[in-house]
């Protein structure tokens, strides 16, 4: 099962070491990892996608807590869930309107990010579940695409 | 007033109230042992022979006397080498304070001369570790060291210490108190959740008080003697707890688990309710755990929350301090218990212990280990102190020494590791210099740490070593007997062995070769009045097992009790 936590940890050598070694050195999977400080504070926010029964959670949450920068741990059923995704594809294998690409990204909350000789760059922001249906949509149309993603930011609603 | 980082460590360590630090130096820790030296005595050192050593003193330091054990070691193979002693209190919840030496700050990450990436190696091994940038964070980072060491559970914290760090010079303020933002152990357990735990226990029918190191670690025995004679439900101990209560409680059923008494494994088995006292359900007490307590509901106090639930599922999960729970729980079960309600459990139990006691067939041709260990009981004074290695001699104690209090039995028991049992005893003797030390030991293990009769000698901590000398690798001999066709694949030491009289003469020891028992009781006195470290080399019945045991993977009622005839 799916579960996305967020863990709030105090900025200090070595923090996302000792959670990621945890997760690691008790075989527990992490899907996706986001981090950055929380401004004006002396804390950062994680969030981490991860998956396992609810037993497994239990034992993430507390053992999260064991470390002792770890100021708390946040699990809910009501986040928010963003996760962001660029695109690249050459320009050459555009067969339709650029107008219509630009169509699909802004059913995703994105946009047309840039255009050169080569290549073209479109970026969306979205619910990762969305975010797959968007690189479907685009896999489908494109051969040749390069796919970034940022991994899921949450917050509580 | 303006010091150097070397010195603030010092006065640090001073401060705490530190009277002894064992080590070893190098060139990255030299300044602080150059500010040792200027120190002139204020904080004894202890050297070591090896760093692995130095850790496992300190250790036996800290188990025998509860205060923070503390050592010094440099960079590189300095903290590589004390990686074993540091894993090793760790998996024990034992509180120590480790300083390593570094490379200089700039040189971090440049591949320096003796440069090991050391937090790194240390972390998933400590309770928390810190690598110390600025000398201006080094006194709080000592302070909350400490405090991290000792309090909730407790275990060993890590200060990797750059030697630019230890020249740097910054004003020494001490920090009189910490408050953590992030790290605040419960003590105290749930009021309600005791009052419940409490009803259970009143209400059940085949209750057992199932006793782990937690009890040792929060100084509960006195309540728990209490509580089990209130009571009158019976107790298992694990590995951990020997002693929390006296081997002659009516009440003890004996040690739970793999070598565990029959009566404490069937207690554990036909249980209703099992009453876990900072115990943590170990692969070794627990045997098949899809079988384990299949009809039995489960209190657990433990300062860990990540204890409560990891294994079993628990009804009744209380995160506190034994030591305080118990104290709220007590009077709660003093007013309704009734002892007579367990008096038919008591009766079966009693009736396990009877028919199938701890014991072994004595010999007058050869000397049976487990006759040594009792006969040493019988000998020492009652406040003595005992250490092991690792192996069936370790078993073997745990099952037939006579212990009295907690914190008698020292042993490595979650990491299992050989070697332990020689150096923790002279940190033991270190804290206690009044009373007798004994480490039981087997060939193999003794030979791990070695090298530490010459620390004995040079600063006078006589500790025996009672060798229970099998000419095996007798507890992988065992499983290889037991369950590969006594295929014996590399562990027949009877080529291999040491002179361990001229060994120890050689390192200003006494040595003892003994194989009548007669002569046993004879070394051990003489050794108990000769103020040297001592070697008892007793030859042992080689082909003794240890019995009972629960197979590997086998539920706990599936115990061998006999030795099967060959
Ligand atoms: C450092 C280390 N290496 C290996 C082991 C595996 N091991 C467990 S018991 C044992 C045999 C110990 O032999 P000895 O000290 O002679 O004790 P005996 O079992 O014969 O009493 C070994 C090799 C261990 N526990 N620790
Ligand atoms: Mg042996």
């Amino acid at each position: 099962m799916k579960r996305i936590i967020s863990v709030i940890v105090e900025n200090e050598h070595g923090v996302l070491a000792r959670v990621v070694n945890m997760f690691a050195a008790r075989g527990y999977n992490i899907t996706s990892l986001t981090v950055a400080p929380i401004p004006n504070s002396e804390f950062s926010r994680m969030t981490i996608m991860s998956e396992g029964d609810p037993k497994v959670f239990e034992q993430i949450v507390k053992q999260l807590y064991k470390l002792i920068p770890v100021y708390k741990v946040i699990e809910s059923d009501d986040f928010i869930e963003k996760e962001m995704a660029m695109v690249k594809f050459p320009l050459k294998d555009v067969k339709d309107n650029l107008a219509d690409i630009d169509a699909i990204a802004r059913c995703y909350n994105g946009h047309i990010s840039n255009v050169n000789d080569k290549n073209i760059v479109v970026s969306v922001v979205d619910r990762p579940d969305r975010i797959d249906n968007f690189l479907k949509a685009m896999q489908a149309k494109f051969k040749n695409l390069e796919i970034v993603r940022s991994g899921v930011s949450v917050i509580e609603r | 007033m303006e010091m150097n980082g070397a010195r603030i460590v010092i006065e640090s360590l001073i401060k705490e109230g530190v009277d002894t630090v064992f080590g070893y130096p190098g060139g990255a820790i030299m300044n602080v042992y150059d500010e040792l030296y200027k120190a002139s005595g204020k904080l004894k050192h202890i050297l070591a022979k090896h760093e692995q050593g130095a850790v496992h003193m300190a250790d036996g330091y800290a188990r025998s006397s509860g205060k923070v054990g503390v050592a010094f070691v440099t960079s590189g193979p300095g903290i590589t080498n004390a990686v074993t002693g540091i894993a090793t209190a760790y998996t024990d919840s034992v509180p120590l304070i480790v300083i390593s030496g570094q490379v200089p700050t700039f040189a971090i990450g440049t591949d320096a001369f003796q440069e090991v990436d050391a937090v790194g190696i240390t972390r998933p091994i400590t309770k928390h570790n810190f690598l110390v940038k600025d000398v201006k964070d080094l006194a709080y980072i000592i302070k909350e060291a400490f405090y991290l060491a000792k309090s909730g559970r407790p275990g060993p914290v890590h200060i990797d210490l750059p030697k630019d760090v230890t020249v740097g010079k910054t004003k020494f303020n001490y920090p009189e108190k910490i408050e953590l933002k992030t790290y605040k152990p419960t003590y105290k357990g749930n009021k309600r959740a005791i009052k419940r735990a409490a009803e259970a226990i009143i209400k059940a029918k085949r209750p057992v008080f199932y006793i782990g190191g937690g009890s040792v670690l929060s100084g509960a025995y006195q309540l728990v003697r209490e509580l089990v004679k209130i009571t009158q439900i019976p107790a298992v101990e694990t590995l951990m707890a020997r002693g929390v209560l006296r081997y002659d409680d009516p009440l003890l059923l004996g040690m739970v688990g793999m070598h565990g008494t029959y009566a404490a494994n069937m207690a554990m088995n036909d249980a209703d309710l099992i009453i876990s006292l900072g115990a943590r359900f170990d692969d070794r007490v627990t045997g098949k755990l899809d079988e384990f307590a299949k009809n039995a509901d489960i209190v657990h106090i433990d300062i860990d929350p990540s204890q409560i639930g990891k294994v079993v599922e628990t009804k009744y999960p209380i995160v506190g301090d034994v030591k305080l729970v118990l104290e709220e729980m007590l009077p709660l079960i003093v007013e309704k218990v009734d002892p007579k309600r367990y008096e038919e459990w008591r009766k079966i139990l009693n009736r396990y212990k009877e028919l199938y006691p701890l014991t072994y067939s004595d010999s007058d041709e050869v000397i049976k280990p487990q006759w040594v260990i009792e006969k040493t009981g019988e000998i020492l004074p009652e406040d003595a102190i005992i250490t092991t290695d690792v192996g069936q001699h370790q078993m073997w104690t745990a099952q037939f020494y006579p212990f009295t209090y907690p914190r008698q039995l020292i042993t490595s028991g979650g990491l299992g590791t050989m070697g332990f049992g020689f150096p923790a005893a002279l940190g033991a003797k270190k804290a206690n210099p009044n009373r007798v030390v004994v480490n039981f030991s087997g060939d193999g293990s003794i030979m791990m740490n070695i090298q530490e009769v010459l620390t004995g000698y040079r600063y006078n901590l006589p500790v025996i070593n009672i060798i229970l000398n099998n000419n095996y690798l007798g507890m992988v001999r065992q499983w290889q007997t037991m369950f590969y066709e006594d295929r014996l694949s590399e562990t027949d030491l009877s080529d291999v062995q040491p002179d361990f009289v001229k060994l120890a003469e050689s390192m200003g020891g006494i040595g003892y070769r003994v194989s009548k028992k007669e002569d046993f009781v004879k070394a051990l006195e003489d050794a108990l009045n000769q103020n040297k470290v001592a070697f008892i080399d007793v030859q042992v019945d080689r082909r003794e097992d240890v019995l009972p045991m629960v197979p590997p993977n086998s539920p706990l009622k599936n115990m061998l009790i006999f030795k099967e005839d060959k």
